[in-house]
């Protein structure tokens, strides 16, 4: 139990030791670790800001669909209004037309009655002279009293 | 010139044992989920990074891996101390080894090697740190002021010796008391070694050394414990500017 050289040996030993631990033990393995435990405060940090970026994108979604739900509306409602614009103009369309036809029906009408009218009097005028003619014999001058008989023929 | 060359190859060896060891699971480890064995080996090591940052100020990259290479060698060399005592002696007089101490610790070479190289280390950041005047004027008026300089060198310096010879002191007789008890009870069975005396001293040796080798193994670890944290608030206190 006395302190000899030993002591000395003791010492380098355990100065090497030190160097030795801390080379091929402690170094890496607190490298290791650390790097671990990096690792597991990035995946923390990663599931904090997924969680929120969920929140986020839910928020959005739910304002998109509003968004969306007002358009529909929106639409809906103009094709409405469109829609009844349509038949509105449909139907003033369809009156102006039958107007249209109308008319022009009336004044074809008008124009075959006068057209037939014409053709009456003309034949009334010549049946009148026709039959003057008859009566009187010779005695009419039909270009003498030709105006006298357009006259007739008019009264008809 | 005395070498104790069972102290050194032992104490040599376990370095060894706890070098390889290390090193191979360091190689191995992952920074991933580790294994069973990389846990345990980095439970120790976040141990003793606890302990360092509780009572070392600072930072100083050579103090975590020195009170992890104390904790773990002295409890390695305490632990020479729980295998049965005359085993290995026996084995080694078979080899030709007549005188063979097993437990390095026993020796008070091993333990003071350790608290000298903490004491010069203590005295390189002292003087590192607070510098050559700020080292002196610790000596001259610390504890008591500046009026009692005399006083206040003896008493520094006696503080200042204390520290390596209680630290390595106290090692040495932990365990050389341990080694004498576990002797002691020994010592039991052979006593009585003949006739009907077996009977009742054979048991009782089996059941002492059965409870101090539990005890014991409370005191190794104990012992490791308090070198290991002493060595760093040592050296702590060394790199404190302003005591």
């Amino acid at each position: 139990m006395n302190i000899t050289v030993t002591l000395f040996a003791q010492m380098i030993a355990f100065g090497l030791l030190i160097w030795f631990v801390n080379k091929v033990m402690w170094g890496p393995l607190s490298g290791i670790m650390e790097a671990r435990q990096k690792r597991i405060a990035d995946g923390l940090a990663a599931a904090e800001k997924g969680k929120h970026e969920e929140e986020l994108a839910k928020k959005k979604a739910l304002e998109l669909i509003k968004e969306a739900k007002d358009q529909a509306a929106e639409v809906v409602a103009q094709g409405q209004k469109r829609a009844s614009e349509i038949v509105d103009e449909a139907k003033e369309t369809a009156r102006a037309e039958a107007e249209r036809i109308v008319t022009a029906a009336n004044a074809e009408i008008e124009r075959e009655v006068n057209q037939a009218k014409e053709a009456l009097r003309a034949q009334v005028a010549s049946i009148a002279v026709a039959g003057a003619e008859k009566v009187l014999k010779r005695e009419i001058d039909a270009k003498a009293h030709a105006a006298l008989l357009n006259e007739l023929a008019a009264e008809i | 010139m005395t070498w104790n060359i069972d102290t050194i190859v032992i104490s040599v060896l376990l370095g060894i044992l706890f070098v390889t060891i290390g090193a191979r699971v360091a190689k191995n480890a992952t920074d991933g989920v580790p294994g069973g064995f990389q846990n345990f080996v980095e439970s120790i090591l976040e141990f003793v990074q606890t302990q360092v940052k509780d009572s070392f100020p600072g930072h100083n990259p050579l103090i975590a891996p020195m009170a992890l290479t104390i904790f773990v060698w002295v409890w390695l060399m305490n632990f020479m101390d729980l295998i049965p005592v005359d085993l290995l002696p026996v084995i080694g007089s078979w080899l030709g080894i007549h005188y063979l101490k097993v437990v390095p610790t026993t020796d008070l070479n091993a333990p003071m090697a350790m608290a000298l190289t903490v004491f010069l280390l203590s005295l390189y950041f002292n003087l590192k740190v607070k510098g050559p005047v700020g080292y002196l004027k610790m000596f001259l008026f610390h504890p008591f002021g500046k009026f009692a300089m005399p006083a206040n060198i003896v008493m520094t310096a006696i503080e200042e010796l204390a520290k390596p010879l209680s630290l390595g002191l106290r090692l040495f007789g932990n365990m050389f008391a341990g080694e004498l008890v576990f002797l002691l009870i020994a010592l039991l069975g052979g006593a009585a070694a003949l006739g009907a005396g077996m009977l009742i001293w054979f048991p009782l040796q089996v059941v002492l050394d059965m409870g101090w080798l539990l005890f014991h193994i409370l005191v190794i670890t104990l012992q490791a414990f308090i070198f290991m944290v002493l060595t760093i608030v040592y050296l702590g206190m060394a790199h404190t500017a302003d005591h």
